[in-house]
């Protein structure tokens, strides 16, 4: 917050002179008080929510079930003991943290190299038919989900394959219906990539194979992160699939959560500290993503 | 088709059954392209030791990864029953796997005579993709529509009988309830996510540059927790915004510890009044949603040619008419984007009604109904009836998506 109340306070008639503070920013803007205000109400608007969240966790039981999470400076009730729970203890959630880790890597990672090959060869490869298999891609990427759990309950179910209930069935899941947006996103940053880099990796007799390895996908590091960390978060936070396509004992943190949350009395305080922990992973992988997600989001996905 | 690797492996064999050799086989259709690398190799005779090696290898890559997943679900104990080296081990098959695959796709294809080689070599790259959107994507939504047609076991069809059910039906109910409040949620949730986004999206581009990285880091935290987690922060359960306490008690729910002021506690999201569960849910979802749409439309922003905005301050325009007239119009298209991901987004909002209030309270959603009479009524007929009406709700934006792509491709 300092960064924003300094501003506040920075806000004044400015000089002549042209330097930061007095009015004008670093960059030699003006400062504008209804922007400073408005943002620093907002933000705090927007973290409160997960402040409360991240205080109750660190509440015992009573303390929890007695007085408001405000309250905590004065009241008390600190403690350790739900993350200690969660890690050790009866709950099975530092199990199912492992098991979200588990799922949620390779299904990040593996439709990413099919994604790549499609998008090199909808971006540079002329072909019949080409058009409208990509306009059905962009077609499907707006098909819900939905249609796909009866038949493929019955496809992956014991009826059919009989991998229902384990890892591979949601690895297979994710990487079939991240596919179109994958490969979507990847195409659309590659457009924007110089075709005088091909001509020229033709010229010295590279093959396709060889362009795409040593080229393209170095220069499209940007596009390739974006996806990845659309499709973790994705994959990461996902209720639905995992739900309905893992066992007991191979679930997701996200799913014991919403049991945690169905259940009376037993065990919900440990549900603030388990949330805070199924948090922690996705916000680790954005922020320290950040940058590359912006730019791969952004470059040719989106024109304004 | 029952599995990817085997689809993957069937496309191969496409290739082969067009070989000039073989009688009857179809001119290769495309002509290089002008930037076209692929060219350079092999120009005359297929080489034959590569197109073999190639075949043999993509077929025998394609047995080995689908064998060794199986044998991931099937005999855990041949893998110490231990998740970590399965994990490992479906990572180092999944990834090397598809690239070996490919790496062979592409010997096999390169070793084709030059003009097959050329013409083959996109789909080569294409087909693996394109085979898994069709099993998990395509495959599901012809056979959903099916489904939709016949009883809940799927044995026989029982004609339009589903439709009935949710349309005047024992469902009906429920179902137009449902109906009435995703339109709610249409109405409110994307429009209202823009608005912020573009709000935040403004005014943070006027902060310092730490203000700004600061401010948004704030407001896009949220992009990274999920459904289920923002439903614990907003939740009723200790610590949840909208929990509910009784008068006597101590306030512990924020929304109540303020409401308190003017009045006695609220159940929140057991209040169906003006709907208000439904609303302080749709809250949480723009809360969520935010973020996603400020990155979108401040990059938009910034990307507005300063010269447009200094001309208009030239002509005597004040900073509300640079906005609306200058700014506005020239970022329409990615408030159109952000404007048609949320839609889509809110159309199958599920998640948070289903944690939160599982549908009580007149706050169901299509999504959660379908949920519902699949999952724990094992309803298949009526649950894919219900499936095919949101299909039905989506394809207006399917074809807008599909024109709106078109158009940005003639801009290239």
């Amino acid at each position: 917050m300092s960064a924003l109340t300094e501003d506040v306070r920075d806000v004044a008639p400015s000089g002549d002179a042209p330097r930061a503070g007095r009015g004008l920013m670093a960059d030699g803007r003006r400062r504008n008080p209804i922007a400073i205000v408005v943002m620093i109400l907002l933000s705090l608007l927007w973290i409160v929510p997960t402040v409360g969240l991240l205080v109750t966790s660190f509440r015992d039981r009573d303390a929890q079930n007695t007085s408001g999470w405000w309250t905590a400076l004065w009241t008390g009730g600190w403690s350790f003991s739900n993350y200690q729970e969660v890690f050790g203890g009866r709950s099975d959630l530092g199990s199912s943290f492992l098991n979200s880790i588990l799922v949620a890597i390779p299904a990040t990672i593996i439709p990413i190299m099919f994604a790549a090959f499609a998008a090199y060869a909808f971006t540079f490869m002329p072909f019949p038919g080409k058009d409208i298999i990509f306009v059905s891609i962009v077609a499907v990427m707006v098909v819900p989900i939905q249609v796909a759990l009866g038949p493929m309950t019955d496809l992956l179910g014991q009826n059919g394959l009989g991998i229902s209930g384990q890892y591979i069935a949601v690895w297979l899941l994710h990487t079939g219906f991240g596919m179109p947006l994958a490969i979507y996103t990847l195409r659309n940053y590659m457009v924007t990539l110089p075709t005088t880099v091909i001509e020229s990796a033709k010229i010295d007799g590279a093959t396709h194979f060889q362009t795409f390895w040593r080229l393209i996908v170095p220069m499209s590091m940007p596009a390739l992160a974006a996806f990845a960390i659309l499709q973790f978060l994705w994959v990461w936070n996902d209720f639905l699939i995992a739900s309905v396509f893992l066992s007991n004992e191979n679930t997701t943190v996200i799913v014991k959560l919403q049991g945690l949350l169905g259940s009376q009395g037993q065990g919900t305080e440990l549900l603030t500290a388990g949330a805070f922990v199924s948090m922690a992973v996705p916000m680790l992988v954005f922020f320290s993503l950040q940058r590359f997600f912006v730019r791969g989001l952004t470059a040719g996905a989106v024109k304004g | 088709v029952t599995t990817t690797t085997e689809g993957d492996v069937g496309r191969v064999d496409d290739p082969r059954d067009a070989e000039p050799q073989e009688p009857g086989g179809t001119p290769p259709p495309a002509p290089p392209g002008p930037g076209d690398p692929g060219s350079s190799a092999n120009p005359g005779a297929a080489n034959l030791p590569k197109v073999g090696i190639g075949l043999v290898g993509a077929v025998a890559i394609g047995w080995f990864v689908y064998n060794a997943f199986l044998a991931f679900a099937y005999y855990p104990e041949w893998f110490f029953d231990s998740k970590v080296l399965i994990g490992l081990l479906a990572l180092v098959a999944g990834v090397g796997g598809a690239f070996a695959f490919f790496y062979f796709i592409n010997m096999f294809v390169e070793g084709l005579p030059g003009r097959w080689s050329r013409a083959l070599m996109p789909y080569a790259f294409v087909s693996p993709g394109i085979a898994l959107i069709s099993l998990m994507l395509i495959y599901p939504t012809i056979q959903t529509i099916n489904y939709a047609f016949a009883n809940d076991e799927s044995t026989e069809y029982v004609g339009f009988d589903n439709f009935t059910t949710i349309f005047t039906g024992d469902l009906s109910e429920e179902f137009w309830l449902s109906i009435t409040n995703n339109l709610l949620w249409l109405l409110l949730v994307p429009s209202i996510t823009v608005v912020f986004g573009v709000i935040v999206a403004v005014l943070a581009d006027k902060l310092s540059a730490r203000g700004e990285k600061f401010s948004k880091s704030l407001i896009f935290l949220p992009m990274a927790i999920s459904f289920v987690g923002a439903s614990v922060i907003w939740g009723t359960k200790p610590g949840g915004v909208y929990k509910y306490d009784s008068a006597e008690e101590a306030p512990l729910g924020l929304l109540n510890a303020v409401w308190r002021i003017v009045g006695e506690p609220v159940n929140w999201l057991a209040t169906s009044n003006f709907r208000l569960n439904s609303l302080l849910m749709m809250v949480i979802v723009v809360w969520l949603q935010v973020g996603f749409a400020m990155i979108l439309l401040s990059s938009a922003i910034k990307g507005v040619p300063e010269d447009t905005i200094e001309a208009a301050r030239i002509d005597g325009a004040g900073e509300w008419q640079i906005f609306s007239r200058v700014v506005i119009p020239q970022i329409k298209g990615t408030i159109i984007t952000v404007f048609i991901t949320v839609v889509i987004m809110v159309l199958k909002v599920f998640d948070i009604v289903y944690v939160l209030t599982t549908g009580r309270d007149k706050s169901n959603v299509i999504a959660n109904l379908f949920y519902d009479r699949l999952i724990n009524f094992e309803q298949t007929g009526v649950a894919s009836a219900i499936v095919v009406v949101l299909l039905a709700a989506i394809t207006p934006i399917l074809v807008y998506q599909v024109r709106h792509f078109r158009r940005e491709e003639l801009g290239r």
